[in-house]
């Protein structure tokens, strides 16, 4: 009988390496799927089928995927640059919230006069957006780099202060006849969204896309340049790979978890803010159906890789948009968990060789 | 029983032959033999690396041997795991200690045994190790607590535990190396005491004279090949044992050209500072180092070398004055201290002097990646910086396939020699440099202190604390000995050093005593 053996791996592993790993659990998390939806007595292929065409079937339903993936690529974002630094921020959903809540304040206060020009108006949002992020970063990176206090708990804790935040001003302040909604915002306040374009291009008509999605894509090109080219992205390599060599090497090590805090908060608030403004249009309850736990899934199946981030969001994004159209809607987390489970799995491959020995004669 | 063989020959206590020991990609014993006699002290030398560990930890039941054979007494034997090899009356004292530092002397050697099961009757056991400290010499109090030993006597603590289990074969991994040298004697006459009770001893080490002095037989070890398999001590000599191990001739004294100190570089004053435990670990200490002059710090391990180290990089908070270059530095962040020229060799260097993970180039732009031509403003320079390391490289022969490969993967040698690149590279004006070249091999010993040795004569001030007397005479120009925090006193290393007065005053009789007694 052949034995099989665990092997460690001493050389480099190839660089398509990854890539194959990650895309071969994606496709054992289908096929497991599949296999137990037939077992149920259903018709997995024709689930699968309808599952891909739910999603990616054709340009307005694939522009409905991308709306979801929107907000999902800037708080996968924001998880990535927190988890370089070896910081577990899984307060991406509090920062969303905070995000989504101060952008609003710019239409609801208003802190801009009416009739102000669309794109200032919609760059005072993002300011705000991020400001808000960046605050609800900010209080838990000062704890934990000032008094060490865990920044699991702080940020754990905070999205629940968050939501409740957001609950408390709609309700008192800024409520729609009562309703757990403000009203709707002001055109001005909207991103422009594809469909504002069906009466020039008749086939862009009821097509969901906003503007958000390209923030979502120059905001991954600017932590890709901060984290592989600038001098700040270097710092944080040395304080994620070890803070010993850093504090050595003359780091400020407090300040960076500051930073990082409040940048990782920012990218999630950024989020809130496209949210609002080119989705739903007004701040309400509920605003994200947990977007910034979501993320943190996102950045580690991305490997922390900020361009990985974006496929990873759309697949998740067409994960949650399915699941909306498939009856039980459980299956679509049911999927979710495996690829999960899978792409963790898989890392064995990337630590060990994996080989099949037959056993020598022993020597005596 | 019925022996089988002839009662005229040796009878080994453990024959060891054609061991090959295959690991993934390295092959760290090809077809080594060895032989223990009964009653001797065997030496087992090598480099970093050349497999003896590895061997031992065959013997040892750690490792399976990939092929070849074991007999112990004469019978053929296969160890599954460490059960089994003490079972068999093997007892391996590691270099690194597994005590319980709570509890006591007699509770550390009866943990993990079959008896006593249930009620712990120490006093009976406390009885036992007593007269098992009377036969071989090994005295220490059975009911100290392990943390308010010394290492000497933590050590004794490890041999008492495998004789206790009835080990008649000891294997000592470097039991030197944590020693002050009254304690090292004490520890070879302990050594003797025990063969002559006809325990068997594999003493594995690389310091040269002590294996000179104390072995009756050596096997030397060459990158996992046997390069002189039990032969006698007799009409080998240092220069010999060296060629063994490392294949060539090693020149032994890294020449030095007298000093010429010149204006004072680092003033300490009355510095006192705790350690990570909030105990004092630096008491009052004070210090003066000139520019092109090395001052050597000598003392065992644990008496406030790190912390030293540490206050005068600005790594640690302190009381008292620090001044480096007529500027005070003392409790400044390590920026203040790397911006006024202090360059740092740390004693861990996989820890603190190195990012595990990142690249060779991400490593040695460490101390000047805010500089041009690799800093520029915002961003970071990678081609430049590539082109930094490849010059490191070449410069400092660093062995690595090339500057992406993570730093983790280089051997402790040459991720040293990063280190020294990097913190060299800053133009140091004073270099705080702690056990440079601990487990280094021979080669790359001879070449950090070549490097360090450079520096001075570049004029920078150079305080190197080091274990290894041996390094200390053959480096500074002064040596202080630390004992407990505080300075026992500075002697020039000139021809009348004496190196039986830097061992008292290692184990705490301070220069101004010994005067006292002398007079």
């Amino acid at each position: 009988m052949p034995t099989v053996i665990f092997e460690k791996r001493v050389d480099d592993i190839p660089k398509w390496l990854p890539f194959v790993t990650s895309m071969g659990s994606v496709v054992i998390a289908f096929v497991i799927s599949g296999f137990i939806l037939w077992l149920l007595g259903g018709q997995p292929f024709v689930v699968g089928q309808y599952f891909f065409e739910a999603s990616f079937g054709s340009w307005a339903v694939f522009s409905d995927t991308m709306v979801k993936a929107t907000p999902l690529i800037l708080v996968g974002l924001a998880c990535t640059v927190a988890f370089k630094m070896k910081l577990w921020n899984i307060g991406a959903e509090g920062q969303f919230y905070l995000g989504a809540f101060a952008a609003s304040l710019v239409v609801l206060v208003p802190l801009v006069p009416a009739g102000t020009p669309k794109p200032i108006v919609l760059l005072v949002m993002m300011i705000m957006g991020m400001l808000g992020g960046a605050l609800w970063g900010l209080i838990p990176g000062y704890l934990k780099a000032y008094f060490n206090i865990n920044e699991i708990i702080t940020t754990l804790m905070l999205n629940y202060v968050a939501i409740q935040w957001n609950n408390f001003w709609i309700f008192n302040s800024f409520s729609d006849a009562g309703f757990q909604m403000t009203p709707s915002f002001d055109k001005s306040a909207w991103l422009p969204r594809l469909a504002d374009y069906a009466r020039q291009y008749r086939f862009l008509s009821g097509m969901t896309l906003h503007l958000g999605v390209v923030i979502a894509l120059v905001a991954t090109v600017v932590v890709w340049w901060i984290l592989a080219r600038s001098r700040w992205g270097y710092e944080i390599n040395l304080i994620g790979d070890n803070p010993l060599a850093a504090r050595y090497a003359g780091l400020n090590i407090k300040q960076n978890i500051v930073l990082v805090m409040m940048f990782s908060g920012a990218l999630a608030g950024l989020a809130g803010m496209a949210e609002v403004s080119g989705v739903v249009h007004r701040l309400q309850e509920r605003i994200s159906p947990g977007y910034g736990f979501t993320g943190i899934i996102i950045a580690w199946l991305a490997k922390l890789n900020p361009f990985a981030v974006i496929p990873v969001s759309i697949l998740f994004g067409a994960l949650i948009l399915a699941g909306r159209e498939i009856q039980p809607s459980g299956l679509a987390n049911m999927l979710q968990g495996f690829i999960l489970f899978m792409v963790i799995s898989s890392d064995v491959l990337l630590r060990y060789k994996i080989k099949l020995v037959r056993p020598t004669v022993q020597e005596a | 029983m019925l022996k089988h063989y002839p009662t005229m020959t040796t009878s080994y206590a453990v024959e060891m032959t054609d061991i090959v020991i295959r690991f993934p990609g390295v092959l760290a014993n090809d077809r080594v033999n060895f032989t223990l006699k009964q009653g001797e002290i065997h030496a087992l030398l090598g480099e970093n690396g050349a497999g003896k560990s590895t061997l031992m930890n065959v013997l040892a039941g750690l490792y399976k041997q990939t092929s070849g054979l074991i007999k112990i007494n004469g019978q053929p034997a296969s160890f599954n795991s460490p059960k089994d090899s003490i079972a068999a009356g093997i007892g391996m004292v590691h270099q690194h200690f597994m005590l319980v530092p709570t509890q006591t002397v007699t509770e550390n050697i009866l943990l993990g045994l079959d008896s006593p099961r249930f009620i712990l009757n120490l006093k009976k056991y406390d009885q036992k190790v007593l007269e098992l400290q009377e036969q071989f010499g090994l005295r220490v109090p059975p009911t100290s607590k392990i943390w308010q030993l010394s290492v000497g006597e933590q050590q004794r603590v490890e041999i008492l535990k495998m004789l206790y289990r009835g080990a008649n074969i000891l294997i000592m991994d470097e039991p030197t190396a944590v020693l002050a040298p009254q304690e090292i004697d004490e520890l070879m006459q302990t050594m003797r005491a025990m063969t002559e009770t006809g325990k068997s001893i594999i003493f594995i080490s690389h310091k040269l004279h002590e294996v000179e002095q104390v072995a009756d037989r050596l096997t030397v070890l060459r990158k996992g090949v046997g390069t002189a398999e039990g032969r006698s001590m007799k009409g080998i000599d240092k220069a010999e044992l060296a060629r063994l191990m490392v294949g060539r001739d090693v020149i032994f004294s890294v020449s030095k050209l007298p000093s010429e100190p010149g204006d004072t570089v680092l003033q300490m004053d009355n510095v006192s500072a705790e350690n990570d435990k909030g105990v004092p670990a630096l008491k009052n200490f004070s210090l003066t180092i000139r520019a092109g002059e090395v001052m050597g710090i000598a003392g065992v391990s644990g008496n406030g070398q790190s912390e030293l180290a540490e206050v005068i990089t600005g790594l640690r908070k302190c009381r008292g004055n620090i001044k480096i270059n007529g500027q005070d530095l003392s409790n400044q962040p390590p920026i203040m201290a790397i911006k006024s020229g202090v360059a740092h060799i740390p004693e861990d260097r996989h820890h603190v002097g190195s990012a595990p993970n990142l690249s060779i180039t991400e490593n040695t732009i460490m101390k000047n990646y805010k500089q041009e031509p690799i800093g520029n403003g915002w961003t970071i320079n990678f081609p430049q910086a590539r082109t930094h390391a490849r010059g490191l490289k070449e410069q400092y022969e660093i062995l690595a396939p090339n500057v992406r490969i993570p730093a983790r993967k280089l051997s402790g040698g040459n991720l040293q020699k990063v280190i020294l690149a990097r913190e060299i590279t800053t133009q140091p004006s004073l270099m705080v440099a702690m056990q440079p070249t601990r487990g280094l091999d021979v080669g790359a010993i001879e070449a950090i202190q070549r490097l360090l040795l450079e520096q001075r004569s570049a004029g920078a001030a150079i305080l190197l604390i080091s274990e290894e007397l041996e390094e200390l005479l053959t480096l500074s120009d002064q040596i202080t000995v630390m004992f407990d925090g505080q300075s026992m006193g500075t002697l020039p290393n000139d021809d009348t050093i004496n190196i039986q007065q830097i061992g008292l005053m290692m184990t705490g009789t301070s220069i101004n005593e010994e005067l006292a007694i002398k007079n």
